[in-house]
């Protein structure tokens, strides 16, 4: 293998990383302080490219898609929060685990119904069409866009997190929700963001990935398989865990679909298994998160 | 300014507290004694909110708080510093001091008022940037306190201040709530510590199996070796 090929095969899991890093971003946010594992996570990535498609329908302008689709995405994820999530707090991890799994039944069903199930175009924007030239290879433009925006995101989210007060409640929350209401913090009111951030960077991802994936009702299906498998290998909870382990499990896919196409997807559940058996807590989780 | 009438609290199906009463003046230092297990750590989470079974009254300055989230308490002006300090790992000193801010008008003045820690504490002013959970037992009490202290509450309630603490940090610790109460701020107190306490407190209350069972000047306590006896030796 040259080294041009190798740098090849490394942005792209790189770019297929940055999807994975940006749908197990949201489900670890809401995990790591609501306790709730989100199944509907997929759905909301699928919505996010469906809004996008719509917007960009309607506008023909792909960067208003990228704005809109978050806070649609955000509102609707809100809502639920709102209303269906918030009553099961405090009842054990399967109540909120079955309720999310309904509502993602009922979020595929709905797109069906509302646009078909065969799938939408979603074009390429034509600033980002075409191959750029990094020196040793030609590497697709909108892929490189992929890593540069997640890069952006990543960056926002960290400054979010550890440079303003709202971001120290939900640092603070996260391990000891009791004292941040002892404090004064109405804790309702953070989750509820907590989960319209973490459903709306699902959605911004679901409308990044259109131009590669395709838009089609039942998209959302194996990006949440890759999400638990991401957070699985990170740590249930840990964000730079999601941030690590989504870059590796998509350099390693990438790299496995070179060399034994076949094993392409399988591959990742290797990864899986092996942190499991060597680090049953993920790279970065605490342990007896559960507990 | 605080007022607490027939006060019952239940975790799962014990019945913890059962029908107590106490009354606290502005600016007055109460303490609460008893044995483990008696009820004094309950009393304190119920008037801050934190039990979720419960019923009786509380009133603090004239408003029935019973039905009313922890939050909207602290927005009230009560102060709970918890057993065991809860400092949260992983944000630094400074972090966890601006977690007591977050809530409070106060944030607005946040470099005055973490100015103000520093020279009230000038143990955790050099430890500002450090890790919290590296600090010792002693520093992070401090550290609790200071992060309650910072949105000037009405009335602080401690619980168990000086548990596992080195005496000379004890020592520092009660002249502290004593320059408190003098600045006229009121101070629940439930302390194993009993002379301590007593000699901080005004009035105290004696608590058994969930009960107030004596009530009178902490003083007049102090001097009582009976009833410590009877209710406080472990």
């Amino acid at each position: 293998m040259t080294v041009d090929l190798f740098l090849l095969q490394l942005f792209t899991g790189l770019a297929l990383g940055s999807i994975f890093v940006l749908v197990a971003l949201g489900l670890s946010l809401i995990f790591g302080l609501l306790t709730i594992v989100n199944f509907a996570h997929g759905q909301f990535f699928m919505l996010g490219a469906y809004v996008g498609a719509f917007v960009l329908g309607m506008t023909g302008n792909f960067w208003l898609s990228l704005i809109a689709v978050p806070l649609a995405v955000g509102a609707v994820g809100m809502l639920c929060e709102r209303f269906l999530v918030r009553p099961l707090y405090g009842r054990g991890i399967d109540y909120p685990l079955l309720l999310t799994y309904g509502l993602g039944l009922i979020l595929l069903e709905t797109v069906r119904i509302l646009a078909g199930t065969q799938g939408i175009p979603f074009n390429t924007p034509p600033v980002l069409s075409g191959a750029a030239d990094l020196g040793f290879f030609f590497f697709p433009k909108y892929r490189l866009f992929l890593i540069a925006i997640t890069a952006i995101i990543l960056v926002a989210l960290w400054l979010f997190l550890e440079r303003t007060s709202y971001g120290l409640i939900i640092r603070a929350g996260a391990r000891d929700q009791e004292i941040v209401q002892v404090l004064g913090v109405d804790v309702g009111r953070v989750w509820l963001v907590v989960f319209g951030v973490g459903v709306a960077i699902a959605g911004l991802a679901g409308v990044l990935a259109a131009p590669i994936r395709g838009v089609f009702p039942e998209m959302g299906v194996p990006v949440l398989v890759e999400a638990f498998v991401v957070t699985v290998v990170g740590g249930m909870g840990s964000l730079l865990g999601a941030v690590v382990a989504g870059l590796a499990v998509g350099v390693t896919v990438s790299f496995t679909s070179f060399f034994y196409p076949e094993m392409a997807t399988l591959s990742m559940f290797l990864l899986m298994a092996l942190v499991l058996v060597f680090r049953p807590r993920g790279l970065f989780g605490r342990a007896g998160l559960l507990g | 300014m605080l007022t607490v009438k027939d006060l019952n609290a239940w975790y799962g199906r014990s019945h913890i507290l059962q029908g107590i009463g106490l009354e606290i003046a502005a600016g007055e230092a109460v303490c609460m004694i008893g044995r483990n297990g008696a009820g004094k750590t309950t009393t304190l989470r119920s008037i801050m909110g934190l039990v979720q079974r419960r019923s009786g009254t509380v009133l603090f300055e004239g408003t029935d708080i019973i039905a009313l989230p922890t939050h909207r308490r602290f927005a009230m002006g009560l102060a709970y510093v918890p057993e065991e300090r809860r400092i949260v790992g992983g944000l630094s000193v400074l972090e966890n001091i601006r977690l007591g801010l977050v809530a409070s008008p106060n944030l607005k003045r946040e470099g005055e008022i973490i100015d103000r820690v520093a020279e009230t504490f000038p143990r955790l002013k050099e430890r500002l940037s450090q890790q919290a959970d590296t600090l010792s037992g002693g520093e992070q009490q401090m550290l609790a306190i200071a992060r309650a202290m910072v949105s000037d509450p009405k009335l602080i309630m401690l619980d168990e201040p000086s548990e596992g603490i080195m005496p000379v940090l004890v020592d520092e610790m009660f002249e502290l709530f004593a320059r408190m109460k003098a600045r006229g701020i009121t101070i629940l107190i439930v302390e194993q510590n009993v002379e301590r306490a007593l000699q901080l407190a005004d009035r105290a209350y004696v608590v058994d199996q969930g009960e107030i069972v004596h009530s009178g000047d902490a003083k007049a306590l102090l001097a009582d070796r009976e009833i410590q006896e009877r209710y406080c030796s472990v």
